[in-house]
């Protein structure tokens, strides 16, 4: 058992809550001092992406736009030269599905050179109020099923842990996109909600061989065993993220533009929830007081499995152990 | 017992897990490979309504197309409509415009991408996945139906009923109004309160829920609840109909047109470039109503007062004369059924010809037998929604523009068949034609939502959402491989086998594939191969300590509560982004649900029957992991 216990996670328990509390405090800073780049699904507004045949002159659009009183219009290549992003802000007295067409118009107009519509996107005020408030209200309710599952399946101090990890990994993931002002969009959202899902999956896992190694490790201190679990899923936290990232980096690198923040969300978020399992999840389980008794009450039957689970191993051990001799043996008169 | 015992923890599957996989295999690969024959350029004719395809109609379209020298590639026809393919798009195109002259208005002639699936594939129902429309290209619209409008409408029309009620039984009345969610009515003698009760009651039943107010003589009518929400409900169905025919006018080859809520309309036009065209068509939300001209007031003397004479309201033509006109109204949009633009032979202007409903007909014929000589003006009301920005807060104002586009002396009585003249341009008589004929709304509509994909971005999307999923997916085999070597071949074949389990899947459920969709597959990729990390790390420990075929089985044994336990935790964030979702966040949600079902079984069944096979019971010395 002991050399499973290669490293000591739990040691740095303190350092990494101070980690994490930093790292919590610069999300919650991004966001009051710079606040997210809310995409037009949560704003309102007009998108509008054209593909010029030779490089486009940004300036040129932004003064014909200018011109045209559009002044809260910006301007932006996406992706290469020839294509520009065109984001136009809810406008006053303004029939706002028509924007798009007048911008369109105006541009054939004022230039010579040719584009091709890529894509337009216009929400209107009142429809991106709604997502914004669906899209608080199933964060919320992510966070609450979660809570009451893990309650359910666990113990209601794994629970808190599991959602104070969720919580963690969420706020630094959208303080991640408060400091690169990398658009947040309704894409971003899923795949937060997504990372919930992620994180989760990682926290259980640990979780789930905590319970197991309180149950058949007979000594040691609630955090020798959390150590043990963290030190024993090692292997499968990494390589799941790793797998899960390679994944990410292709999306990030070929997906496109449309699909970026959702890539990167996700990387953050995975990260971040790896981390998280490791270090925030359990340790918070155990500053709450989880023991060894809080775990074995309520699975006595579950118990009993195990101890016939033992006993199986036991004859089929032995059983195993008859027929290598026979092989043997049928080998030995060859 | 003994003997029963050593079977549970031997590692052997039964034959039925064995065929329960076969079978599995099977049907996962012939629901996902219509996926891989593409598209036929193809066009879909489609009767407008009342109008019947019959064999003459195939003849008329195979003779249309070979004095052409087009031949089709395949002639199909799906219960009403023709499905015709071409062998390229040039012949589609060419074919379009021969056959939308040839079938006239008696027919939507749309061009279409029909799936290439062979015969055998279809006659089992295998279908190819459904595209979203930012894959495919085309237009998303989400509308808005103003409800409120609709109610005030109804109210409206109970003023007009009442009155005559009320005329009818002699009772008499100082006003009657619509004020904000009510009738009032104000009785000239408030003994009368008993009767005018009654009358309402029996006149129009299960409508309103009366108010008396004894001292002031008044009786207020709200709407019953239940009447309002049946308006409701009339005012989404007659604008998804109306929506529907619009369409049709525009020659779209799938359109989707589905109510979204209890307000809202989602209308997707895959395919359909020009936006322009598809938002007037759509978005203006133009009525029309006929009145009668109120001849006796003086309408520039009521434009500096503001009042209007008691019964009349004041307009204004679209130059800005005033015009005073009776609040009454003949006939509205609702009643139209037919309108047809065309140039008057007799003074060479523009002209509109409008056939009214029964309904519309005869109230027009009690109004015009009438009323000879007198004018009768057609009132065109456009919506519109401006957003103002008011002490620095963004208000939502709905701004009603009324125009009298004509006002014209009854030259004699008609009833449901007339002329609109009078207007500026053919341009002008044909888009109001359109609008006329398409139906009128009940209530006016905003769009509140616009995504529109060009084609380019589209097919983009497309390349760039495949190429990621197979390097993706190369990636994570490699590293499979590399780490459990054997096992993460066995790996390998089951994450191949999950992927085509999802393509089949989506394929057979229909949902609609988006880039998120795919966001969603790439991701499951990632967290499928989870589940054999699990059983595999779990089977090297267990070797520390136990033979080779008892870590086999406990490594599978114990790492599947665990898996069960992670994934239905996902499962769950999953179902919230369903449920929560809107389209595209929908379509991740759903490649993610199916995407986590599926790997549990391949990655639990699947792997262990491979691994059964090679290792199981087997007097193995040493595993490849």
């Amino acid at each position: 058992m002991q050399n499973e216990q290669r490293y000591n996670f739990m040691r740095f328990r303190g350092q990494a809550m101070i980690l994490s509390l930093l790292l919590l405090a610069a999300s919650v800073a991004g966001l009051a001092i710079k606040g997210l780049n809310f995409g037009i699904d949560f704003t309102g507004g007009t998108i509008i992406e054209l593909a010029y045949d030779e490089p486009a002159d940004v300036d040129a659009i932004r003064t014909a736009l200018l011109d045209n009183g559009y002044e809260r219009a910006s301007v932006q290549n996406f992706g290469s030269a020839e294509e520009v992003l065109i984001r136009i802000a809810p406008r006053p007295q303004e029939s706002s599905a028509q924007i798009s067409n007048q911008v369109m118009d105006m541009l054939a107009n004022q230039h010579n050179e040719a584009f091709e519509l890529r894509r337009v996107e216009f929400v209107g005020p009142q429809v991106g109020d709604e997502l914004t408030e669906d899209g608080a209200l199933s964060l919320i309710y992510a966070l609450i099923g979660v809570l009451i599952y893990v309650a359910l399946r666990f113990e209601f101090r794994f629970s808190l842990g599991a959602v104070a990890a969720l919580v963690h990994d969420v706020t630094i993931t959208i303080g991640v996109f408060a400091w690169t002002q990398v658009q947040f969009d309704l894409t971003v959202l899923a795949a937060i909600l997504a990372v919930i899902g992620y994180s989760l999956n990682d926290t259980i896992v640990v979780f789930d061989r905590v319970r197991e190694n309180f149950r058949t490790v007979r000594d040691g201190t609630p955090v020798d065993v959390t150590n043990l679990a963290v030190n024993q899923m090692l292997a499968r936290t990494i390589m799941t993220s790793v797998t899960t990232l390679l994944v990410l980096a292709a999306l990030i690198a070929i997906g496109g533009e449309v699909i970026y923040g959702f890539a990167l969300a996700l990387i953050v978020g995975v990260v971040v929830g790896t981390y998280s399992s490791m270090f925030v999840a359990s340790s918070i389980a155990l500053a709450l007081g989880v023991s060894k008794e809080d775990l074995m009450k309520p699975v006595k039957e579950g118990e009993d499995d195990s101890a016939q689970e033992e006993e199986l191993h036991r004859i089929f051990l032995e059983e195993e152990a008859k027929r290598e001799a026979r092989e043997a043996q049928a080998a030995a008169k060859k | 017992m003994f003997e029963s015992r050593q079977k549970i923890i031997s590692n052997t599957y039964p034959l039925w897990k064995y065929l329960l996989l076969a079978v599995a295999i099977v049907l996962s690969v012939t629901y996902a490979a219509p996926n891989l024959f593409g598209d036929d350029p193809a066009v879909q004719i489609s009767p407008v309504k009342t109008v019947e395809f019959d064999q003459q109609t195939a003849d008329r379209i195979r003779t249309t197309l070979a004095e052409a020298g087009i031949e089709p590639k395949q002639f199909e026809r799906h219960q009403e409509q023709f499905l015709l393919r071409f062998h390229s798009s040039d012949d589609q195109l060419e074919a379009r415009s021969l056959l939308k002259e040839a079938m006239g208005r008696q027919a939507v002639v749309a061009l279409n991408l029909a799936p290439a699936t062979p015969e055998l594939l279809r006659s089992v129902g295998a279908q190819p996945m459904y595209l979203g429309l930012d894959l495919r290209g085309g237009v998303h619209f989400l509308m808005d139906v103003d409800m409120e409008a609709a109610i005030a409408k109804t109210y409206e029309r109970y003023v007009d009923e009442l009155k005559a009620v009320l005329r009818e039984e002699r009772i008499r009345y100082l006003g009657l109004t619509h004020e904000d969610d009510e009738l009032l009515l104000r009785l000239r003698d408030a003994s009368e309160m008993e009767k005018t009760l009654s009358v309402v009651n029996a006149e129009f039943p299960q409508t309103f829920e009366p108010k008396p107010d004894q001292e002031n003589g008044e009786i207020s009518l709200p709407l019953l609840a239940q009447v309002k929400s049946e308006t409701r409900k009339y005012a989404l169905k007659q604008n998804i109909t109306t929506l529907r025919n619009r369409i049709n006018e525009l020659g779209v080859a799938e359109p989707l047109i589905q109510q979204q809520g209890d307000r809202r309309i989602v209308v997707q036009l895959p395919g359909v470039q020009d936006t322009a065209k598809a938002k007037e068509i759509l978005g203006a939300t133009a009525t029309l109503e006929f009145r009668l001209v109120e001849e006796k007031g003086d309408p520039v003397r009521a434009e500096r007062t503001g009042y209007a004479p008691n019964g009349a309201r004041l307009y204004q033509f679209r130059d800005g004369r005033p015009i005073l006109l009776k609040r009454s109204i003949i006939v509205s949009g609702d009643n139209v059924i037919d309108a047809k633009s065309g140039i008057d032979s007799e003074a060479g202007s523009p002209q509109v010809s409008v056939t009214l409903d029964g309904a519309g007909g005869r109230k027009m014929l009690a109004t015009t037998k009438e009323n000879v000589g007198n004018r009768m003006a057609v009132v065109f009301i456009e919506n519109r929604v401006d957003t103002i920005e008011k002490d620095g807060e963004v208000v939502k104002k709905r701004t009603t523009t009324k125009d009298v586009i004509n006002a014209a002396v009854i030259r004699g009585q008609f009833a449901n068949r007339f002329q609109i003249t009078g207007l500026d341009s053919p341009q002008e008589a044909q888009d109001l034609a359109l609008l006329l004929r398409a139906g009128a709304l009940a209530a006016p509509m905003e769009i509140v939502e616009e995504r529109t994909i060009g084609p380019s971005m589209g097919q983009d999307n497309i390349n760039q959402g495949f190429l990621s999923v197979i390097v993706g997916f190369a990636l994570v085999l490699v590293v499979m491989a590399f780490r459990y070597k054997v096992f993460g071949m066995v790996a390998n074949v089951a994450l191949t086998l999950n992927l085509v389990i999802i393509v089949a899947v989506l394929s057979l459920l229909q949902a609609t594939l988006t880039l998120p969709g795919i966001a969603g597959i790439v991701l499951t990729v990632g967290m499928a191969v989870d589940a054999n990390v699990l059983i595999f790390e779990r089977i090297r420990e267990e070797m520390r300590h136990s033979s080779i075929q008892t870590a086999i089985h406990a490594g599978y044994e114990k790492a599947f509560v665990t898996i069960a336990d992670a994934n239905i935790t996902t499962l769950l964030a999953a179902v919230v982004l369903f449920s929560f979702g809107t389209g595209p966040i929908k379509g991740f949600a759903i490649t993610l649900s199916i995407g986590i079902l599926t790997s549990m079984f391949t990655a639990i069944v699947g792997t262990r029957a491979v691994i059964n096979l090679i290792y199981g019971n087997k007097p193995v010395q040493k595993l490849s992991i």
